[in-house]
């Protein structure tokens, strides 16, 4: 009884302390005989937070999540899996996982398959609930059905379910909409978002970056087996660009385009790129100045840089680096 | 949780053993196999109406063997290949990575896979094995001396292979798996049947490769044993030390520090099995 004040405090002490993150992991790397798969990756998912991991083919992005779900070893570099570390299995009981292949027992039916992952996972979950996931997925009426005669859309449907059926804390999705039509993409979205509300972890992997820029908080960039750079959506996308057409640019004039930002040049058309949150006087202020200089202004177009093109530009400068 | 995966997923093993089509092809060929002895038993019970009946019995009994060599056969393959894609198959098809992906340990998988395995295989064993027995008893009514012993025996026969198979199945292709354990099977037993030989033409280095097949790979000495339990325990006095060149009869009955190696040799190739498993990149 005299062990009872002493635990009460320290379970507050624990309660104290903010929740761990979803995934942690710090300084991952991989070897595949002489090619490096996995270089240094360190990246963070908090809990309930939904983050993107985007890339080139052959980026390191599916080796990344199979070492952090414990199906590939990673030659150094440590992983926290909802707070343990994902040497021990447990780890994994509140994780959900959709494979990039995705190839779930052929013999099985819809329904049997879910079965056997809630059973593998240790989690009750009544047969009603289990209905519900795969009506989810829409596939409802399908669930007596051997997964032999499924087509691949079906499949990756059946592997969503699979990820979602035990309740999980993180889901972590390998391009969860490769093998869907336009509408299955939709439904995955929908899902997604309704992960999100909530609060399920995601890491979500993904060529589509629409899908990617709807759904994701954080977006991690990964080329060459590095994190080439990662942010928050504001932070990636923030940035604002001013395209000028200018003619009688003096150099004096030019030196004021390159205070307000990083400036490229193509004969008479430039770009400045402003920063994250430019104020509202900064364009009509650098517009004053300019004329003031005796530039001719024929056409100022501020525009916001989508994900494609930051993913591109941030490819194309790692590669350029590179060389 | 290590014990919740291994029922699980031996459960998941015989459920997968019982719809998937090798199990159509095993019951095939062993109706094939029980409907042939039956009428060829008949046919022996009609022409050896001439022989006395210990003539009779040891007609019977040389023939059980075969037709329970036949049995061990259809079950060394059977397992073989049900072996060999349940767990590289697994791995290749990309199956395995949302089971592994569950808190599971893959040691625990790999167990439920044998267990499964090893009691699909005893069953058949059992089963078709007994259902040779009665068809013998009714046709020849010959009862072997230790049908119990034989059978496990035969059991024992069909775990050493499959396991065999999931510990090749660990490091190379599924078919691939099958055929070596299958000809790892058929080499033992040729090397057996080459020792008796060099036993009966008092060879001591030929007989010699039987013992080093036989503790190799346990197979064939357990077929040795099982071949003592079920035939005639006539047959030896009859051919006495002549007897040693015939790959169908077995002189002596197991030693117990047999068994006792052939329950090491499992536990080790598991255990080997798991270390690879462990260390497999997915």
């Amino acid at each position: 009884m005299t062990a009872r004040p002493s635990l009460d405090a320290a379970q507050q002490l624990l309660d104290g302390l903010p929740p761990t993150p979803a995934v942690w992991c710090s300084g991952l790397r991989k070897r595949y005989r002489k090619r490096t798969a996995v270089d240094d990756v360190s990246l963070t998912v908090d809990r309930g937070e939904v983050v993107g991991l985007l890339g080139p083919n052959g980026a390191g992005k599916t080796t990344v999540i199979k070492i952090l779900l414990g199906l590939v070893r990673p030659d150094a570099g440590d992983v926290l899996l909802l707070g343990k570390p994902a040497g021990d299995p447990y780890a994994r009981a509140r994780v959900g996982y959709l494979p990039e292949l995705f190839r779930y027992q052929p013999w099985l039916t819809a329904a049997e398959v879910l079965a056997l992952h809630v059973r593998l996972a240790g989690v009750a979950v009544p047969a009603g609930e289990q209905r519900e996931c795969l009506a989810l997925v829409g596939l409802a009426d399908r669930a007596g059905d051997r997964v032999a005669g499924f087509s691949k859309g079906m499949q990756q449907r059946l592997g969503l379910a699979v990820a979602l059926v035990a309740r999980p804390e993180l889901v972590v999705l390998d391009e969860p909409t490769s093998a869907l039509d336009p509408v299955g993409r939709a439904d995955v979205r929908d899902i997604l978002l309704s992960l999100k509300e909530r609060g399920v972890a995601v890491l979500l992997n993904s060529h589509l970056i629409g899908e990617v820029e709807r759904v994701c908080d954080r977006v991690v960039i990964l080329d060459k087996g590095k994190v080439a750079a990662a942010g928050s959506l504001a932070e990636l996308l923030g940035r604002h660009e001013l395209r000028l057409r200018l003619g009688e640019v003096s150099a004096e004039a030019e030196a004021r385009l390159a205070e307000a930002g990083e400036l490229t040049r193509t004969a008479d058309s430039f770009t400045v790129t402003l920063p994250a949150e430019p104020d509202t006087d900064s364009v009509p202020d650098l517009v004053a100045d300019l004329i003031r200089l005796g530039v001719r202004v024929h056409a100022v177009e501020p525009r916001r840089i989508s994900l494609e093109e930051r993913l591109l530009d941030i490819l194309r400068a790692d590669s350029g680096s590179a060389r | 949780m290590t014990f919740r995966t291994v029922r699980i997923v031996a459960a998941l093993t015989l459920r997968e053993a019982a719809r998937r089509r090798v199990l159509r092809a095993i019951i095939v060929m062993t109706v094939a196999l029980l409907a042939l002895s039956a009428w060829g038993f008949s046919r022996l019970a009609a022409e050896l109406g001439t022989l006395t009946s210990g003539e009779a019995r040891l007609a019977s009994s040389q023939v059980l063997n075969l037709v329970m060599f036949g049995l061990s056969l259809i079950a060394a393959l059977g397992t073989a290949f049900l072996a060999g894609p349940t767990l590289a198959g697994e791995m290749e098809s990309g199956t395995a990575l949302a089971v592994l992906a569950r808190p599971v340990r893959r040691s625990a998988v790999l167990l439920g896979k044998w267990l499964g395995l090893a009691v699909f295989g005893s069953c058949f064993v059992v089963v078709a094995g007994l259902a040779e027995f009665v068809i013998v008893q009714v046709t020849m009514d010959y009862w072997p001396p230790q049908p119990v012993a034989g059978l496990a025996l035969l059991a024992a026969q069909t775990t050493v292979l499959l396991t065999l198979g999931l510990l090749l199945s660990t490091v190379i292709s599924p078919m691939a798996s099958g055929i070596v354990a299958v000809g790892l099977f058929g080499a033992t037993w040729i090397a057996g049947v080459i020792g008796g030989v060099g036993k009966a033409l008092g060879n001591e280095g030929v007989a010699r490769v039987a013992t080093v097949a036989r503790i190799l790979l346990p197979t064939d000495g357990l077929w040795q044993g099982t071949m003592h339990a079920i035939q005639d325990p006539a047959v030896l006095t009859l051919f006495g030390g002549a007897a040693g060149g015939s790959p169908f009869v077995s002189e002596a009955p197991l030693a117990a520090m047999y068994l006792v190696w052939t329950a090491l040799w499992v536990s080790l190739a598991l255990g080997l099995a798991a270390l690879s498993f462990q260390r497999r990149d997915l």
